[in-house]
């Protein structure tokens, strides 16, 4: 019997013995925000402070309760026939419940990262795993994956999808790494990634090139993370020069999030370094820029009140602070002004060079 | 400017304006029954469908004041027959004190006579037109007289007369007259023949006669309509409403005309004795005080006040100030009565009635009342329904020109639950009953459709209105609560089984545990909540209702609706 499924059983049963003897139930999981993190400076992400919510069963949360235990019925099942469901597909089995059913995904999705922080495991433990695409990898590396049928040993070498690129699947705890690359290079927007992987700039680099399409899914999270735990080799990340580029995107590929702080753990890129966009790119490489939005400045001004990680850093508290000052934002593909592969040629082998102007 | 009132256009006519001869041959005096056709309008007899109705309210009118006057309990039979296409009959009969005999002809036969109309007293009818119109009507569309047969004592003989009205001298054409036998022992009997028209719905003979019914609880009421069955409305109280007092008039409620009237009919040797002796609320020092700022005599003669002295009077009183008038002489229905009538009525789940204490406007004494009925078999989705009553009589015409309607419009329903977009009708399941009893109420017209809009009687109407909402609102919050508790209860029922289904799953327990946990968790989250109220609707406890009464009229407009909706 898996841990996993141990502490749905015990769960449960202690909800059961409460009710038989007429007492109050409830179930207790840690509070998913930033409020509830602390910024854990030796090992670089953030660590669950403590607060636990108790949710009692009362008339108000009869429901969500009913759910819960549903989901967790749910779980105990996927485990036992060692299957998985995705997160959607989680959604759907819930139409059998009847009443208990949930209406919309995001309704199911909360229960679920309820369930997940209630027993300190991840989703994938639970038998459930995303929807989304993990994200994007190509150049300089042999991922070792394993055959479904057979069961053999699959090569797959990342430099050998031409305009293509390989797709990380949702669970990758049970694959490995052959690769003598230098870097890993997280990227914000497949567009850019796309450009480089056509001009093959992981082969010049000797690197390893990820798309991360927007905030990076677990599943490429931890992809890097392995990646760099194993052979050893430094992450940069290659983002819009926007509080949401550096913030959602940087802030929780190295150092987790608020809501999924009890995986922090295995989750964190803790030496992931932001190459930019940063406001002195703006300056120094002239870009192009668009004002701040409304919920960008608000963002900024977020992070240096409230986020542990900023809070921790000078180097990004003068950074969102000119940023605010500046009122303008400038997208990774504002480097085309000079030219379509000025990245490649300019920018990023002169960033790669010069080490200060990294932001931590 | 000289002093040109109308009493100085007397005088000799200059011999040199031929043109006023000429014009004067084209002058003649117009007779009654031109006048009557000419403002027919005014008299609520616009059309054959309101002069049926305006008939038979005039004559029920009539017989319950003189019932009233009398400290009869009255039981009144009203029957309608149809005589041929647009021709009807209708016998009214009363077991009311009854006419001396010199009185009928003048009564039923000339208009503007009566004994209501020099009175300040409330009662149902004011100015004496109503029944002599109705006479006047019958004649004028069927060439027929009106028949009478009336008697004031078991030992006395029945009068029975035949009536026309000249309509040249506006005075009684007796056609036959003579001494009938007759069963009753006091009472009159009507019976007119007119051109008119039979309906149901909103505005019809049976919703007065309906109506009538709920504001007059001592009633019993015998109609016998011209299809379908006799329907007896048996009164649901042996009661009877206190006696009115007459009063005098109020200086600040008099007009010119009026005044001029009274100083010519008055008994006071002086004017100041006549200030005393013929209006309420002026004594001694009151009345030296009007006239002094008057700037007239206190010793001079009533003959000799000329209506420049009159107007000087007026503007005296404007200018003095007095005590309201004594209001005692307003007799309201009171707070029971005015339910029960609207209990008989409305089927509902809640009632609630306010009985303002009385107020004046314009030296005349009113009370407003007002009832509402709330939920029950009533619809949610339609305007509410407003039934007027003015001294005990039934409203039925020009609700939008009615002082009610105001004051219904801008009460702020949404403060008691009720739906109202803006300044609208209201919208939901209510029956507003609203009564003035006045000594005088003001009327938009002679036909006495609609109040008019003195702004001291709609603000009396709003606060009824509002008292009795505030009540409305207690229900209707209460109600909304145990609703909203009945709902959680559904709502916990609901996913109890799912969480003994899911622990039984994760668990593995027995088919026994599971019902125990059910039955725990039943304890736990609803029973710990405490009792709930009961506050369904529940058609039987309503025990004044009238299924009866509330159907008259009502089923067969339904028919009549749908037959023409299928005809479409």
């Amino acid at each position: 019997m898996t841990d996993t499924l141990k502490k749905i059983q015990g769960t449960a049963t202690k909800i059961f013995n409460n009710i038989k003897k007429k007492e109050k139930a409830e179930i207790e999981s840690p509070i998913r925000s930033l409020n509830n993190v602390i910024y854990n400076k030796k090992d670089g992400f953030f660590e669950l402070k403590g607060l636990m919510k108790k949710r009692a069963l009362t008339a108000n949360t009869v429901k969500t309760f009913a759910q819960t235990l549903k989901l967790m019925a749910l779980s105990k099942d996927l485990i036992e026939s060692k299957d998985i469901a995705t997160k959607r597909e989680a959604y759907y089995v819930s139409k059998n419940w009847g009443e208990a059913r949930f209406k919309e995904q995001p309704e199911s999705d909360a229960v679920m990262d309820d369930v997940e922080a209630m027993f300190r495991t991840n989703r994938e433990r639970l038998g459930f795993i995303a929807d989304e695409h993990g994200g994007s990898v190509a150049g300089e590396i042999i991922v070792v994956d394993k055959d479904a049928t057979t069961g053999n040993e699959i090569n797959i070498d990342c430099t050998k999808f031409g305009s293509g690129s390989y797709s990380i699947p949702s669970d990758i705890e049970n694959i490995k790494f052959k690769t003598k690359a230098k870097f890993i290079l997280a990227i914000e927007t497949q567009g850019m990634f796309e450009r480089l992987n056509k001009h093959q700039y992981w082969r010049k680099a000797n690197c390893i090139i990820v798309s991360m399409s927007g905030v990076p899914s677990r599943a490429c999270r931890r992809f890097i993370r392995r990646m760099t735990d194993e052979a050893k080799i430094p992450v940069y990340v290659f983002c819009d020069g926007d509080p949401y580029g550096m913030m959602n995107i940087y802030r929780t590929l190295k150092v987790g999030s608020g809501n999924a702080a009890h995986i922090n753990k295995y989750f964190c890129v803790p030496n992931a370094k932001f190459i930019g966009i940063t406001p002195e790119d703006i300056n120094q490489y002239q870009l192009p820029t668009h004002p701040l939005k409304e919920v960008d400045i608000k963002r900024a001004k977020d992070a240096l009140k409230n986020d542990p990680f900023v809070k921790d850093h000078k180097e990004w508290q003068k950074a969102l602070k000119e940023m605010i000052k500046m009122k303008v934002r400038a997208e990774q593909q504002a480097l085309a002004k000079h030219g379509l592969n000025f990245v490649i040629s300019n920018y990023l082998p002169e960033k790669m060079k010069n080490a200060k102007s990294w932001l931590p | 400017m000289g002093d040109t009132t109308l009493d100085n256009f007397g005088g000799p006519t200059p011999k040199n304006n031929t043109k006023a001869y000429e014009l004067a041959k084209g002058q003649r005096e117009i007779s009654i029954a031109e006048f009557f056709e000419k403002n027919r309008h005014l008299l609520g007899f616009d059309n054959k469908r309101k002069a049926l109705m305006t008939t038979i309210k005039e004559a029920v009118d009539n017989s319950l004041d003189a019932c009233e006057e009398a400290n009869i309990l009255p039981e009144i039979h009203v029957q309608i027959i149809e005589m041929g296409t647009d021709k009807f009959r209708i016998i009214v009969e009363d077991n009311g004190p009854g006419i001396v005999k010199k009185q009928i002809p003048k009564i039923f036969a000339k208009l503007l006579y009566g004994s209501k109309f020099h009175k300040l007293k409330m009662q149902r009818g004011q100015q004496g037109i109503g029944i002599s119109a109705a006479v006047m009507y019958g004649q004028l569309t069927t060439g027929k007289p009106a028949r009478i047969i009336s008697k004031i004592h078991p030992d006395e003989p029945a009068h029975y007369y035949e009536l026309k009205i000249d309509t040249a001298t506006n005075k009684p054409d007796i056609i036959r007259e003579g001494v009938k036998e007759w069963s009753k022992d006091h009472g009159t009997k009507i019976e007119l023949d007119l051109e008119a028209s039979y309906n149901k719905g909103s505005q019809s003979v049976d919703e007065y006669i309906r109506e009538t019914a709920i504001i007059n609880p001592h009633v019993t009421l015998i109609y016998t309509p011209p299809k379908g069955d006799q329907i007896m409305l048996v009164r649901a109280t042996e009661k009877k409403p206190k006696q009115a007092q007459e009063i005098k008039p109020h200086p600040y409620g008099v007009e010119l005309g009026m005044l001029i009237k009274m100083i010519q009919n008055t008994h006071a040797k002086s004017i100041k004795s006549f200030l005393k002796d013929d209006f309420s609320r002026v004594g001694d020092k009151s009345a030296e005080e009007i006239l002094e700022n008057s700037k007239l005599l206190s010793k001079m003669k009533p003959k000799n006040v000329t209506r420049e002295h009159a107007e000087q009077l007026m503007e005296g009183i404007k200018k003095t100030k007095l005590m309201m008038p004594p209001t005692d002489c307003i007799v309201p229905l009171g707070e029971e009565m005015i339910e029960k009538g609207l209990k008989k009525e409305v089927n509902a789940e809640f009632y609630t009635s306010v009985s303002r204490p009385p107020s004046v406007y314009r030296g005349n004494p009113f009370a407003i009342e007002v009832s509402i009925a709330y939920g029950g078999d009533q619809p949610g989705d339609k305007q509410i329904n407003v039934m007027r009553f003015a001294n005990r009589v039934p409203l039925l015409y020009q609700q939008g020109a009615c002082a009610t309607n105001q004051a219904v419009i801008e009460t702020n329903w949404k403060n008691y639950g009720i739906q109202q977009t803006g300044k609208n009708f209201p919208v939901g399941p209510v029956t507003v009953v609203i009564h003035i009893a006045s000594v005088w109420v003001p009327f938009t017209s002679e036909a006495k459709e609609a109040i008019a809009h003195y702004p001291e009687i709609i603000k009396e109407m709003k606060l009824a209105i509002q008292e009795a909402g505030r009540n409305l609102s207690k229900y209707v919050n209460k109600k909304k609560k145990v609703k909203d508790e009945l709902k959680k209860r559904a709502y916990i029922e609901t996913y109890i089984p799912h969480i003994a289904e899911a622990i039984k799953e994760i668990v593995g327990i027995s088919v026994a545990d599971e019902e125990l946990i059910k039955k725990n968790l039943s304890e736990l989250l609803e029973q710990a909540r405490g009792k709930v109220d009961k506050l369904n609707f529940d058609p039987t406890k309503n025990e004044d209702y009238d299924e009866e009464l509330a159907k008259i009229g009502r089923e067969e407009a339904k028919e009549e609706l749908e037959e023409e909706l299928s005809k479409e």
